[in-house]
């Protein structure tokens, strides 16, 4: 009974539990609720991905009104794979966002903010387990309306107005995305993206449809931040409170990749997005310019947060490579990266969160010896940007390695030697922090700061272990997205 | 005649220039949420256009085989609208912020302050 319901539950259960939040008005017992509800969701997609692990697909027909012409939520193991680490991350961040949000804003908003934040998560989750394509829409304002309010909690006045930019950035790729839809519904006569992709094979030749997949790609371009629509983030992600950086970071780009990956592969099918409209000649080298040029924006940055949100634009880069190049080993080097993006970008920003709960901001200069006053903080950030380098043993060189061998099965050798320059740029980036963390002195007149409190350190180091942890034992990420991979290029042949 | 049979979406596209337009070109933070309105009502305007059955009358107990027109659009729509409520008082907050942090809603006033938007 409760097992068949668990694919509306995975949504649901946030989705209610965040006016709960709003009801209870206090902020302890407000994220009691939502550390509760992110554990229970993990323990849903865990159970969900382990019912489609052996390649079924799950169908929900909600209120069962039977798809095409109800709202069907379809866990495949794409959807299943994403959804886990979308609540993995929820379920590892709720128990740090308690002590991290109260140091950032006022006690009365705390309530709220967890209201926030379960409302996203519902947001998100949805995008990741809905076969309509509407309802998808729908989601995606959820997420991202509850996305604007949370970064405009941070405690600077920027936080404001990269708020607002946000808002008219996403408004207008969201826009774009449902005039995208509404032109394929004019053209076939339905929403549900199983429907859409059989009934799209015989209208290939359509202007119509041309001008949907024009405008749905560019609305959700805009969403995942890729280069050069990518303005919003950097303030984006400096100027909201750590934790929302985090979970933002590790969540929201991804599901926009996901949402994009969904659309290309499965609704207009490999046929018609590279053989008919070549996307790739678009995406390939905006990607590959993006990430060199955000590479080494990131070097010069004095905040680092910023620096790391530049970052997150040139790993973004790196997934959509991987779309463009069209071939299952390339659609698997983007979902692992992912997959590990999420990893290693949380553990980064956690680590970074735990910093800026000590010494206010995240300045290189602030930062300076700080590594002798917080050493196990420094030391997982060392580790998460070794993963973010791409070092053998931990996830980041996986996700490199799958990226150099599909450019190398193509014969593609700049997009390798780009691949491989990229990773040192990293290196230069993530070592100048270390540099100043480890090896200056702390700055004049500032005192001795202590150690993280423990529930900052724990789940800051649950991410790290991860990113080892799947470094090591890749066969759960390699073989779903793998397998996932090969099933999108078969669905269509 | 075809251009006068696609008068709609003539309207539509004219909208939605304007409004994109207006998001663009204009520095005044509610000047922009207007235009963000204009470019999503263009939407609003775009899917119920494609409605409309010719001769076709509103979708409520008919004799059958009436002709009527497609429903769905305007139930999408509905929705649609209360996301653009939503995202304009959204905005509108922001802004109302933005005055109160800044005392200015130009924003080369803002850019001038410090060096965001």
């Amino acid at each position: 009974m409760i097992v068949e319901n668990l694919p509306a539950l995975q949504v649901v259960l946030p989705l209610l539990a965040a006016p709960l939040c709003l009801l209870l008005s206090r902020g302890r017992p407000a994220w009691l609720v939502a550390t509760l509800i992110s554990w229970l969701g993990l323990a849903i997609s865990v159970v969900l991905l382990w019912q489609v692990k052996d390649g079924s697909v799950i169908h929900y027909a909600f209120g069962g009104w039977a798809a095409p012409w109800g709202i069907e939520y379809v866990v495949d193991r794409l959807a299943a794979y994403v959804l886990l680490i979308v609540s993995l991350i929820a379920a590892v961040m709720m128990p740090y966002a308690w002590r991290s949000l109260s140091s950032e804003i006022d006690a009365h908003l705390l309530p709220l903010a967890f209201t926030l934040m379960l409302l996203c998560l519902a947001g998100l989750l949805g995008i990741v387990i809905t076969g309509d394509a509407f309802n998808l829409f729908v989601l995606l304002e959820i997420s991202s309306l509850s996305t604007y309010a949370l970064i405009s909690l941070g405690k600077d006045r920027r936080s404001l107005t990269a708020a607002y930019q946000y808002l008219i950035m996403g408004t207008i790729g969201a826009t774009f995305f449902i005039i995208g839809v509404g032109l394929m519904y004019q053209l076939t006569g339905t929403l549900n993206m199983a429907d859409l992709a059989e009934r799209i094979d015989a209208l290939e030749d359509r202007r119509t449809l041309k001008t949907a997949f024009a405008f749905i790609t560019v609305g959700l371009a805009l969403k995942l931040a890729m280069f050069p629509l990518h303005l919003w983030l950097p303030n984006a992600y400096t100027f909201a409170p750590s934790v929302v950086t985090a979970f933002l970071a590790a969540t929201a780009t991804k599901v926009a990749l996901y949402a994009m990956i969904r659309f290309v592969y499965t609704v207009f099918g490999t046929h018609f997005a590279f053989e008919s409209m070549h996307i790739e000649v678009l995406v390939l080298p905006l990607a590959a310019v993006g990430i060199f040029i955000t590479s080494v924006v990131a070097v010069f940055q004095h905040d680092i947060k910023r620096m790391l949100a530049y970052s997150s634009v040139a790993q973004i880069g790196y997934m959509l490579l991987g779309i463009g190049m069209a071939t299952v080993t390339g659609l698997t080097a983007s979902l692992v990266h992912l997959f590990n993006h999420a990893l290693m970008k949380g553990a980064l920003f956690l680590a970074l969160g735990a910093v800026c709960y000590r010494i206010g901001r995240c300045d290189i200069d602030r930062m300076a010896g700080i590594a002798r006053d917080m050493p196990l903080t420094m030391a997982a950030f060392v580790v998460g940007g070794l993963s973010l380098i791409g070092v053998p043993l931990t996830v980041g060189f996986l996700s490199k390695w799958y990226l150099l061998s599909a450019a190398m099965e193509l014969g593609w050798w700049p997009l390798a030697a780009l691949v491989l320059v990229t990773s040192l740029i990293a290196v230069v980036y993530i070592g100048r922090v270390v540099e100043a963390a480890y090896f200056r002195e702390r700055p004049a007149g500032t005192e001795t700061v202590q150690e993280a409190p423990a529930v900052l350190l724990i789940p800051t180091w649950i991410l790290v272990a991860a990113n080892l942890y799947f470094g090591i034992h890749s066969s759960l990420t390699l073989g779903v997205a793998g397998d996932a991979a090969a099933h999108l290029f078969g669905a269509v042949k | 005649m075809v251009l006068l049979g696609q008068f709609n979406y003539w309207v539509v596209f004219f909208l939605m220039m304007t409004g994109f337009y207006v998001v663009i070109a204009r520095g005044n933070l509610v000047a922009k949420i207007v235009g963000l309105n204009i470019f999503q009502t263009s939407v609003f305007l775009l899917y119920i256009s494609m409605g409309k059955v010719a001769g076709g009358t509103a979708p409520i107990v008919l004799a059958d085989g009436a002709l009527y027109s497609n429903p769905l659009p305007h139930v999408l729509i509905l929705t649609a609208i209360v996301v653009g409520v939503a995202t304009t008082a959204l905005g509108l907050a922001l802004v109302v912020r933005i005055k109160e942090a800044y005392g200015t809603i130009e924003e080369d006033e803002i850019h001038a302050k410090d060096d965001s938007l």
